[in-house]
This record gives C-alpha cells, sequence and structure tokens, in this order.
C-alpha cells in the first residue's frame, strides 16, 4: 500500500514509529499535486520548497527526540480564507489577489502548533459563496471523478484535493453547505461542527452568524483528528464556545440502540431517484446495524433555503464593506478615474446639464464604486445587492426580521425532532454532481442545490457528510448526518460506524 | 414675553477612560504618531473580530446609573453602515433599538437664578466605537486626505437628552453638570481638546402666534468645540431659525431634518449638502459579538462605586455645612479632589465656613495664579484645617491669618510652626491691661476725646499698642481701653 493510501491516523503512527519521514510523505503528496494538479485545479497557490522544508525540520525535530503534535510532519490543505502570517489570502477574488494577511487566524496558529505540514491554498467560490467553485476568479476546480463535473463549492478545492490524494486532511469553511455538499460531491468526509466550536477568528467573514470552520477527509477516523486539533474555546472570538470538546468514547465504539430520524420532507419533489435509493440503501445499513428508524417531521425545512439566502447576503453585505479600496486590497487606477470624471463634468456642462455635473460622484464614491464593481465577481455583487436592499429601511421587517423569526421556527423543529432522536440522516444534495458550467447562468436553480445543508447552519448544529454510494455514471452520493447542538461526538461514532461497515470512502476517483 | 422659546436637544459623545480600545487591545492614548495604535481588530483587517473591553461596560454602566438611567436586561451590538474613508469596516459597532441603558434624568440649577432648577431626562446612553480622524489637505487645489486609525475603536457613550432644555443657558448648564459628574466619578477626562467629549445640538423653536403654537423644523447643529461654542451656536441658531420663519413660515415636517455646520469664527451656522445628510444606515445587530446581560448585582456595584455626586455634595454642603448655595456650587465645581480636600480640613478645623472662606478665596486664586491642582498644593488639609481652627479659638489672631497663610505656603511650614516664626503668641489679658493702661496715661487727650463721645479716637491706640507688641489683638485692645476709660 502506499503512502498515500494510508488513512492520516496510520500516517500519523507510522511517522511516530519511525517508519516513514515527514519529507517522505510530504513528497509523496507533491508529486501527486505536481502530476495532477493541472487537470484538477484544486490548488490556488501551493509551495514545494516550503512544504519539504517545513517536512525536513519536523522530521529533525522528531529524530532530536522532541514531543511533536498530534499532526506532525502530516500534510493539511487550507481554503483560501484563512488568514496566515505573511501568506496571501485572497478568498479567490481579485479583491484580495494581493492580499498579504498580517496575522495567523486561529485555525492557522493551532495547525502550526501541532507541527502539520501546510501544504497548499485551495481554490474555493469567491467569498465563499457559491456551491461549484466555479466563483472563483482566478480557476476552476474539477471534479476528480469526472473533469467535466464540478466539485461542488463553495470548499470545493478543499474537496478536489483530498479526493485526488493531493493531501491526506484539508481545512474548509460552512456557511450554507460548502463543506458538506463538496464532500458529498467529491465521495469524502465533511464535517461542520457545532456554531462556535472552531474560532472564526481570522476566518474572512462571508456571513458571520453561519461561518463554521471544519475539516474534510477520506474517513471519519481522520475527521475527528483534525477536528480534535482546531477546536475549543478562543478569547479572540466573541462567539467561540467555552465547553470541553473531548470525546467521553472513542469515536470507534458503536453507538448502541442508535435512533436516526428520517425526515420526510426530505424525500420530496427535487430528490434524484439515485440519491434516493443510495441514500435508503445507507438507512438499511445501519438498521442492519442495529439503529431504528424513526420517522419525523421538520415542517418548517421548506423555507431554509429562502431564509438562509435573506441571513447570509445581509450579512455578507455588512462583512464585505471594508473591501472599499482604501486601505488594502484592490483600488481602482485613480489617474483613470480622474480623467473620466473631468471627462464627464465637461460633457454635462457642455450640454448645460448644470445639475448633472453637479450630482455627479465626488472622486472618493466613484473610488469606491469603481474598486468593488471591478474588484467583487457577479455572485458577490449579487448577494451584497440582496443584502443591502434587504437591510434598507421600510424592508427589513420583511425581510431580515421575518427570516430571523423563520430561523428560530426551523431551530425549534429540530429541537424537537431531536427530542425523539440521536441523528437525523438524509441526503446532502438532491442531485449527484452537475457538470461544470450547467448551472452558473441560473443562481436560483444554485440556491436550491443548498436545499438539504443550509439548516444546519441556520440552527448552529454540527453535521457529517459521508460518501454512500454512486451514480449510474460514477459520481459519488452523499449522506448527511445531523445532531443536537454539542453532539459532535454522536455524530462522529454514527459516521464511524457506517464507514466500519461499507467501503465507499475508500474508493478513489480514476485519475 | 419672548417671541418664541427655543427648544433645545443635546447630543453628547463621551470618550470612556479605558486603557484599551473598545473591541481590541490598542492603548487609546491620545497624541502618537499616526497610525501607530492599530491592529488587525480595529483596522477591520479580513478575518477580525471584535472582543469587548470589560472595563469600556463598566464604565459605560456607571454612567448611567450616575444618569439615572435604567438598565435593561439584556442589550445588544448593531451594525452602522455608512462609506467614509476613516471607517475602515465600513459599519460602526454601535447600540440601536436595544441600549444598554435609557430613561434617566440629570438635574441642573443655576445659583444665580437665571432658570428655576430643573430636570432634564436623558433618552439613553449607549456604547459604540470611534471613527478614525480624515485629514484633509487642499494645498494648491490639490485635494488630499490622509487617515489616522489611532483613534478607530475608541469607546465613547453617547448621552441623549430628551429636548428639555429652553436656553443656551440651560444648554450650557447641563453640559456643564454633565462633565462635572462624569469627571467626578472618574469615568471620562471629557477633555474637549483632545475630542473626549464632543457634542451635537438640536434646536427649533416654538413660537407664539396669536394663542398658536408653531414648531419650525428641528436643526442639528455640529462642530462644536467649546461649551461656549454651543451657546453661540444655540443663540444664533434661534435668531437665525426666527428669521428664516419670518420670511418663509417653514414648519416642522415641512423639510427633513437639517445638518447645519458650526463656524466659530465667523458666528454663524451653514447648511451642509443635503447629500451628505440623507442616510440609511441599514442597522442589524453584529453577528460578532453576543448580547450582554447586566445582573441586579452588577447594577448595584456600579452603583456603590460611584461615591458622592456633586448635587448631593452641594446639598451637603448647604444643608450641614451652612454654606451659601453659591460656594457650595464654587467648591463642588473644582471636582472631587478638591471637595475631599475641604472636607477633610473641615474636620479638622471644625468650622466649615471658615475652611470655605480660605478655600475659596486664598487656595483657590494661589491654584490659579501658579496653575496647579489641589494634589500638589503645598498646605495639607489638615493643616489648612489646624490654621483656620487656631483662628476660631483666638490662638491666631484674624489679622495675622494671612501672614501665616503665606509662611504656611511658602515655607511648608504648619499653622504652629508659621506662627513662632513670625513671633506671633497669644498676650496674656493681664499683660494687655497694663499695655492699655500705660497707652492711656501717656494720651490724655484721647481719653477726652473718648469721653466726649468720639468712641472712634480710640483707634490711634490700637497702632501704638500694635506697635508696642505686634501680638496683640486689636479688637480686645480696642475693648480693654475702652472698659479703661470708662472707669476712670
Amino acid at each position: 500500500m502506499s503512502l498515500i493510501e494510508l488513512s492520516a491516523a496510520e500516517q500519523s503512527r507510522k511517522l511516530a514509529a519511525g517508519e516513514i519521514s515527514s519529507v517522505e510523505l510530504v513528497q509523496a503528496y507533491l508529486d501527486r499535486i505536481e502530476k495532477y494538479d493541472g487537470s484538477v485545479g484544486a490548488f490556488l497557490r501551493y509551495d514545494t520548497g516550503r512544504a519539504i522544508a517545513a517536512a525536513k525540520e519536523i522530521d529533525k525535530r522528531r529524530a532530536a527526540g522532541e514531543t511533536l503534535g498530534p499532526l506532525a510532519g502530516i500534510p493539511v490543505a487550507v481554503k483560501d480564507i484563512l488568514a496566515e502570517r505573511g501568506q496571501r489570502t485572497s478568498c479567490a477574488s481579485k479583491m484580495l489577489e494581493e492580499f498579504h494577511a498580517p496575522y495567523d487566524a486561529t485555525v492557522i496558529a493551532r495547525l502550526k502548533a501541532t507541527d502539520a505540514v501546510l501544504i497548499g491554498r485551495t481554490n474555493m467560490d469567491e467569498f465563499a459563496m457559491g456551491g461549484s467553485t466555479e466563483n472563483s476568479a482566478f480557476q476552476t476546480t474539477q471534479n476528480p471523478w469526472n473533469l467535466k463535473c464540478s466539485p461542488g463549492g463553495s470548499s470545493g478545492g478543499a474537496a478536489a484535493a483530498v479526493a485526488a490524494d493531493f493531501a491526506p486532511l484539508s481545512i474548509g469553511t460552512d456557511t450554507g453547505g460548502s463543506i458538506r455538499q463538496p464532500a458529498g460531491f467529491c465521495g469524502i468526509v465533511g464535517f461542520k461542527p457545532t456554531y462556535g466550536r472552531v474560532s472564526r477568528f481570522g476566518l474572512v467573514a462571508f456571513a458571520s452568524s453561519l461561518d463554521q470552520v471544519g475539516p474534510l477527509a477520506r474517513s471519519v477516523e481522520d475527521i475527528a483528528l483534525l477536528y480534535s486539533v482546531i477546536a475549543g474555546h478562543d478569547p479572540q472570538d466573541s462567539t467561540s464556545l467555552d465547553k470541553p470538546i473531548e470525546f467521553a468514547t472513542p469515536i470507534d465504539k458503536p453507538l448502541e440502540g442508535l435512533k436516526i430520524g428520517v425526515v420526510a420532507e426530505h424525500f420530496a419533489e427535487g430528490l434524484d431517484s439515485e440519491v434516493e435509493s443510495a441514500v435508503r440503501e445507507a438507512f438499511a445499513t445501519y438498521e442492519s446495524l442495529g439503529a431504528k428508524l424513526v420517522e419525523v417531521s421538520l415542517p418548517h425545512s421548506k423555507y431554509a433555503v429562502a431564509t438562509y439566502y435573506v441571513i447570509a447576503p445581509c450579512e455578507a453585505s455588512s462583512n464585505l464593506a471594508r473591501y472599499d479600496g482604501v486601505h488594502y486590497g484592490y483600488r481602482s487606477d485613480q489617474a483613470k478615474l480622474a480623467a473620466e470624471l473631468a471627462a464627464e463634468r465637461a460633457a454635462l456642462e457642455e450640454a448645460g446639464e448644470r445639475g448633472a455635473a453637479e450630482d455627479l460622484d465626488t472622486p472618493l464614491v466613484r473610488m469606491y464604486r469603481k474598486s468593488r464593481s471591478e474588484a467583487f465577481g457577479p455572485e458577490v455583487k449579487r448577494r451584497i445587492m440582496l443584502g443591502t436592499y434587504a437591510l434598507s429601511a421600510g424592508y427589513y421587517d420583511a425581510y431580515y426580521l421575518k427570516a430571523l423569526q423563520v430561523r428560530r421556527l426551523i431551530r425549534q423543529d429540530y429541537d424537537k425532532a431531536f427530542a425523539e432522536v440521536d441523528v437525523i440522516a438524509g441526503p446532502v444534495t438532491p442531485t449527484p454532481p452537475f457538470e461544470l458550467g450547467s448551472l452558473v447562468d441560473d443562481p436560483l436553480a444554485m440556491y436550491l442545490v443548498d436545499l438539504y445543508t443550509v439548516s444546519a447552519n441556520l440552527t448552529g448544529i454540527p453535521a457529517l457528510s459521508l460518501p454512500c454510494g454512486a451514480s449510474k455514471s460514477g459520481l459519488p452520493i452523499g449522506l448527511q448526518l445531523q445532531a443536537k447542538p454539542l453532539a459532535e461526538e454522536t455524530l462522529l461514532r454514527a459516521g464511524h460506524m457506517y464507514q466500519s461497515a461499507t467501503d465507499w470512502h475508500t474508493r478513489r476517483p480514476p485519475l | 414675553m419672548s417671541k418664541y422659546t427655543t427648544i433645545i436637544g443635546l447630543e453628547v459623545h463621551v470618550q470612556l477612560a479605558t486603557k484599551s480600545k473598545l473591541f481590541c487591545r490598542c492603548s487609546t492614548q491620545f497624541g502618537a504618531e499616526p497610525n501607530t495604535q492599530t491592529c488587525p481588530v480595529c483596522i477591520g483587517m479580513p478575518g477580525s473580530l471584535p472582543v469587548m473591553n470589560e472595563e469600556a461596560l463598566n464604565l459605560a454602566l456607571q454612567t448611567a446609573v450616575a444618569l439615572n438611567c435604567t438598565i435593561p436586561p439584556l442589550t445588544k451590538w448593531d451594525r452602522k453602515q455608512y462609506y467614509y474613508p476613516d471607517l475602515p469596516k465600513g459599519y460602526q459597532i454601535s447600540q440601536y433599538d436595544m441600549p444598554m441603558s435609557e430613561h434617566g434624568h440629570l438635574e441642573i440649577s443655576d445659583s444665580k437664578d437665571r432658570f428655576e432648577t430643573k430636570q432634564i431626562r436623558i433618552l439613553r446612553a449607549h456604547l459604540e466605537e470611534d471613527a478614525g480622524k480624515s485629514v484633509h489637505d487642499e494645498v494648491a487645489g490639490r485635494a488630499d486626505s490622509v487617515i489616522d486609525l489611532n483613534r478607530t475603536g475608541t469607546p465613547l457613550l453617547e448621552i441623549v437628552s430628551e429636548p428639555d432644555m429652553r436656553s443656551a443657558l440651560e444648554a450650557r448648564a447641563y453640559l456643564d453638570e454633565l462633565k462635572l459628574l462624569l469627571t467626578y466619578i472618574g469615568v471620562s477626562d471629557c477633555n474637549m481638546q483632545e475630542g473626549s467629549l464632543r457634542v451635537d445640538a438640536n434646536v427649533n423653536l416654538h413660537i407664539d402666534k396669536g394663542g398658536e403654537k408653531i414648531a419650525t423644523p428641528i436643526v442639528e447643529i455640529k462642530n462644536m468645540n467649546s461649551f461656549r461654542a454651543v451657546e453661540r451656536a444655540i443663540e444664533y441658531e434661534a435668531g437665525r431659525q426666527y428669521k428664516v420663519w419670518q420670511e418663509t413660515g417653514a414648519k416642522l415636517g415641512d423639510s427633513p431634518k437639517q445638518t447645519r455646520g458650526w463656524d466659530d469664527a465667523a458666528g454663524v451656522t451653514r447648511g451642509q449638502r443635503s447629500k451628505e445628510e440623507s442616510s440609511d444606515y441599514r442597522y442589524f445587530p453584529d453577528p460578532d459579538l453576543v448580547p450582554v446581560s447586566f445582573s441586579d448585582e452588577q447594577v448595584d456595584a456600579a452603583k456603590a462605586s460611584l461615591g458622592e455626586l456633586p448635587s448631593t455634595i452641594r446639598e451637603s454642603l448647604q444643608s450641614d455645612h451652612g454654606l451659601s448655595a453659591y460656594d457650595a456650587e464654587v467648591l463642588v465645581n473644582q471636582g472631587r479632589t478638591l471637595i475631599d480636600y475641604y472636607q477633610s480640613a473641615v474636620k479638622v478645623a471644625g468650622d466649615a465656613k471658615g475652611v470655605c472662606n480660605w478655600v475659596t478665596q486664598d487656595v483657590l486664586r494661589v491654584l490659579k495664579e501658579s496653575d496647579a491642582g489641589i494634589e500638589t498644593f503645598s498646605i495639607t488639609a489638615a493643616s489648612l484645617g489646624d490654621f483656620v481652627a487656631k483662628q476660631k479659638s483666638g490662638e491666631l489672631p484674624t489679622a495675622r491669618g494671612r501672614d501665616v497663610f503665606d509662611a504656611m505656603l511658602e515655607k511648608g511650614l504648619s499653622a504652629a510652626d508659621a506662627m513662632h516664626s513670625l513671633g506671633i503668641e497669644e498676650v496674656d489679658d493681664s499683660e494687655l491691661e497694663s499695655l492699655c493702661q500705660s497707652l492711656l496715661e501717656a494720651n490724655p487727650r484721647i481719653v477726652d476725646d473718648v469721653k466726649g463721645g468720639k468712641q472712634q479716637a480710640v483707634g490711634a491706640l490700637i497702632g501704638q499698642a500694635k506697635k508696642q507688641n505686634p501680638n496683640a489683638d486689636p479688637s480686645k485692645v480696642r475693648q480693654i481701653c475702652l472698659d479703661l476709660i470708662a472707669k476712670m
């Protein structure tokens, strides 16, 4: 078995035992990246020299008998939305193309402290807005299972990197499904912890009340390994939870009498039949493992996508206001701006339109306008406009406030359901991966892909996406498990139970 | 009877005296090199997050309870959104519909009775972060602006009054009283020059037109850099509004609220471009911060931490110390440390009025001349108290008081040592009597004059007595002489 086929947990054991070196391991992944990332496009940047140097340093420290962290020497890919000191953090946006963060995100600091090798920065939808990674300002990422298909998004690069064996572990972020959906599309595991479990400090904000950092990997075991490193209270994030993250029971211990909620509303119009049968087969697997299926209802889930697409854009419109060309990031060419304004003024004055000439933008306002219109992509602009509109005087109550009310109702549905069941299981997405370009002209259809994933963000609960099947054309299908807040242990044990009985997670794309 | 009543409400921004900013650990020290007191949080770097400064919350709470505000069970933080280069996040973290305090009041009065004592209601006081500073340089027509973000994120308490003031004088009294209160409880240095206290005034008129009350449109006045400027701006604005009303008849509701800037040099308010006024701040709850609830214990602790407030002290100086309203006002206006000084001195002296006279006349004069505070004054409170006590007991003749005070001041002596250095000691009554006897014998004409009804003639003897014994108490000399003459 080659190095890259081992789980990160296994790699860690072999590294600790001195059976392999970090340089060997990192080199094996770099070789794969060099060979295949030209066609996959998972990474926006990777630095072979830096990764090898880091691996060497860890090997040296290990040889010197130092105690190293649990991820020592293991490559981790990071979505290009987490600030890393001195490194570019572009959010796949022209706006931050040249932005070098002056500090480390807490998650990055924790990875560094645990001696992980940060192998590269992965592609994403611009500012994490999208579900296909096609909204990256720089490149598209192809699904390793079928290069014509989308890897999902917004953490498409992070998911594709693990699926293509460019790294055993990667870090993504999930605001409405951005870890779980690409994990599902790429046939790997993706995990969104409870809101507040992982610090958002240094995570470039899209929608602050929904954003959560989480791990992507092949197995639930590796997910737990990476989760335990990045989770935990952070005083730099006021919304960070001050609750212990240690598990009472190892995740490989099956859950006795597991009660799985099956949501009637999940199996309605719009669900692809191949997805439905794969998910139902997973239910059967659980039953064979002793789990009991219980029908539950989430009556307000039909409003989840609408609610999400009010709240997320509202917060985004505010969070992205700081990109104004003044302090950092992209600024439109000022000489050109000044010339353009002068020409407009002259034309208006010549036409005798004195009032219009006086109403012309000030140079500052014009700089704001141009910088933002030139550096943001269409989806980001769409959401900024949606959010700005929804928060405007006279519309706030009808949109934002109403959305907050529905958000509470959705949470109540879940609370009720979790009074009866341990986890809720269902599809991750209504369909298998779609072809690149097929939805770009239909934003609404693209939003509806988030049907099953947004509720976990609106309610703050943890959710896990596992590979559970394949379509006839060989594309991965995902199973989503959700649990009540802070029940990460239940979720990961349930996920591990499934993976102990199935081999979907061991299948690799034919690159 | 005036033609109109001026209606005034004030919005006061007070910088809270925290060491660090509201949401990060950067220093709030005034006067540092531009952009040296900044970090990723206060300059709004991507991914940075705010963390509430507990000390700012405490100071805000203390202020709110000192202003008699109610503290709601829950308060939250909102984003006030607008674009400006000195606002790096594109929004200011403030409080919109759930401020941390509301419905308070502050009493104002005038020791010269130019207006009746009244309570000015406080609508709300809320916590927010300051923006940075834009410096506009328009040399040779080439508009160029630079930005200093040192101030960005400094904690401010915005205190909004109800429109309860009726004259520039009342507005001034409100500001004076507010500033006094804030400095007494130590939550702000209220330094207007450094921007620690900023005032905006909302002004309009109620015009009595044949029994009908007509309100003029409300104008918000900005850019006032001193309390005097606030007074002048309000007076000017009232006159201007009356003139405009006479010309146009424009009433409240005819046009949106206007903002006018005060031009101190020209002594006028000027309208700002309407474009700068129209704003939709799109307030919404800041998802990066969690709501705060103050417990009853916290509110009680804040109340307990306040100490005596100016209004209470003023009252007790009059009722317990027997001082006039004017004297009480003068003392209290000097600030908490002077009151502490005064009260310690009174304890030793047992003579409130006597200490008050020396403090308000001599101590304050010396402090003013040397531009110093009471903290560095060379006569301690105990010393001054002892000094006043000695005068009261007669040990120190009143006439020598000033000499002794000066000696104490210059040489740092105690009252007793100063008296000793000046050779002042109490003269025995029998010694005085023999001194007077000899003076009368030497001046038969004066004795005759007094006997003839010219009592004031005895004055000449007092001078001679002082010459022979500088410690002779003039009033005693006078009385003894008169008694002796009567017996002759």
